[in-house]
């Protein structure tokens, strides 16, 4: 727990010491604004709901996420840095969980920080605050999600671009699958939006804590691949 | 301290590490030297628990370097070849980071992170980013992560690689300082540097261990020849025909001569043969004139270059 904690520090670290964190955070809000604003009146829909925006978010995420966790071993990699740090006493799913968790606190700011939005909405309107909460929620469980993806990509390559590609590439896969009706079960959009349709069903909550420890025990095996006979 | 039996690595079709075994008493600065390519770095990684071997064993201080890796990782100071740092962090940030990841804390950690910096020079690189810093800053860094928790064992891979002369003594002086109280191995390719800081020397070469011993035995080795050096002004295929025919001559190699117009050996004999009577009176007869002809002495150069070029005259030394 110790040494998550210290590779989650020198993980956030890197994201805000470099332009890595704020150009996400700023390029997301100003999207996901423009979004908001722009495309929800300019289809004059209802005024005071999200479900609109929010339908768009995993999309948006689709390149927002697979960007900020590209670098994360595939720099290590290219650097040669990695060998400093497979070379330390920690274990390598000490390593994945702190580096999951820096990405998830960029996530998090990102999320945060368009709170001006349903505020806004409010301002204007009545609209369904517990909606809202939960697809913040669902946004946040996506976001994770593709987080875990994203870095297991990074796991298997020491170019950050290869990483971006296959990123968005099985994000996408695991989107859409959700629109497949035999498939829809394992499929991101299925759970997210049974989770904006205001309910948090447990289901929902397991398959994604699922995914996310699917992807996240991917990339420690991968990671101890290299240690392997 | 560090134990290794029967080390095999393959990349592939290629064997870079060929069954090497050896092992280091605590407090032994072993100088590790062969040329690029030969397995150094390879059999360094395998004992950093970088990489696995394909086959036999490595412990250090007892602790298997596959199946109690962590135990072996505490235990173990390491400079990679590369010394790969993160370049976006200060000098003070990463130095706590590695003594953080190495379990200390509080004013421990303090102590030992400024302990470093005073050791390895650092204190006027501490608020700069490690991606400003030199490579001669950088390797100190290097040195200083590696240290921080004052382990048992250091492995320096090539510590002193594109430094200049003074960083290069400066880090040699480090590793004998150092190496009273801990065990060290260490890669270079600077063959006087190890005749002067090991007190063992391992030659590598092509993957396999072909000798092992002190500065001092190794160089004993080669007292059963004689090396000289010798010139004329004659035809070169003579030459060489007629010292092939000599059967005292073991080796001899053409070399550069002063003179452009004579023909320079080195060559090898056997010791107590009178050579230098045999060539002047071969000259003679020939008609070739001698124009040089002077004894050549051994040092770790001339032992390393003969047992990492020729591979039929290693086994008589490998044992």
């Amino acid at each position: 727990m110790r040494n998550t904690f210290v590779i989650f520090k020198k993980e956030a670290g890197s994201y805000f010491n470099s332009a890595v964190a704020y150009f996400n955070i700023i390029a997301y809000l100003a999207v996901s604004a423009w979004l908001f604003f722009w495309l929800g009146f300019f289809f004059e829909r209802k005024q005071t709901e999200m479900t609109y925006f929010f339908s768009l978010m995993p999309w948006l995420f689709l390149f927002f996420i697979p960007a900020m966790t590209m670098r994360l071993w595939a720099e290590e990699k290219k650097m040669g840095t990695v060998e400093i740090l497979m070379t330390l006493p920690i274990r390598s799913h000490e390593v994945v969980l702190g580096k999951f968790l820096a990405s998830f606190l960029v996530l998090v700011l990102m999320i945060i920080l368009s709170f001006p939005l349903p505020l806004a909405l409010n301002s204007l309107g009545n609209p369904d605050n517990g909606q809202i909460f939960t697809s913040y929620l669902g946004l946040i469980l996506v976001g994770a999600a593709y987080i875990a993806i994203g870095l297991c990509a990074s796991t298997f390559t020491s170019d950050q671009v290869i990483a971006f590609v296959v990123g968005i590439i099985a994000s996408f896969a695991m989107l859409v699958i959700g629109f497949v009706p035999w498939l829809r079960d394992f499929g991101l959009s299925y759970h997210f939006n049974s989770i904006t349709r205001g309910v948090v069903d447990s289901r929902d909550l397991i398959y994604y804590f699922s995914v996310i420890g699917f992807f996240l025990y991917l990339s420690v095996l991968s990671v101890e691949s290299k240690r392997w006979r | 301290m560090i134990e290794v039996s029967n080390l095999t690595k393959r990349y592939g079709a290629t064997i870079a590490v060929d069954n090497v075994s050896f092992s280091t008493n605590s407090g032994e600065i072993v100088g590790f030297i062969g040329p690029n390519g030969a397995g150094k770095s390879t059999t360094m990684r395998i004992i950093t628990c970088y990489l696995p071997a394909d086959g036999g064993t490595a412990t250090v201080d007892g602790f298997d370097v596959f199946e109690e890796s962590i135990e072996v990782r505490k235990r173990i100071g390491y400079l990679p070849e590369s010394t790969a740092l993160y370049t976006d962090m200060g000098v003070i940030d990463y130095l706590k980071f590695v003594a953080q990841v190495r379990g200390l804390s509080g004013q421990d950690l303090r102590h030992r992170v400024t302990e470093m910096i005073d050791i390895c020079g650092l204190e006027k690189m501490v608020h700069k980013d490690v991606g400003e810093l030199s490579k001669g800053y950088r390797q100190r860094v290097g040195l200083a992560q590696a240290l921080i928790h004052d382990p048992p064992v250091l492995i320096l891979d090539e510590p002193t690689s594109g430094l200049d002369p003074y960083q290069i003594i400066e880090i040699r002086n480090l590793i004998k300082e150092f190496g009273k109280e801990k065990t060290i191995i260490f890669s270079t390719h600077i063959l006087s540097q190890v005749a002067i800081t090991c007190d063992r020397v391992l030659i590598i070469s092509n993957g396999k261990l072909v000798a092992n011993g002190t500065p001092d035995e190794l160089q004993q080795r080669t007292q059963d020849r004689q090396y000289l050096e010798v010139a004329f002004q004659g035809d070169h295929t003579e030459i060489e025909t007629k010292l092939d025919q000599l059967s005292f001559i073991q080796d001899f190699k053409q070399i550069q001569s002063l003179d452009q117009t004579a023909a320079a050996y080195e060559v090898v004999s056997e010791k107590g043969h009178q050579t230098c009577e045999e060539l002047s009176r071969m000259a003679y007869e020939n008609q070739w004139p001698l124009v040089s002809l002077q004894p050549k002495a051994v040092d770790l150069e001339d032992i390393f270059l003969q047992l990492t070029q020729s591979e039929t005259q290693l086994e008589g030394v490998s044992s």
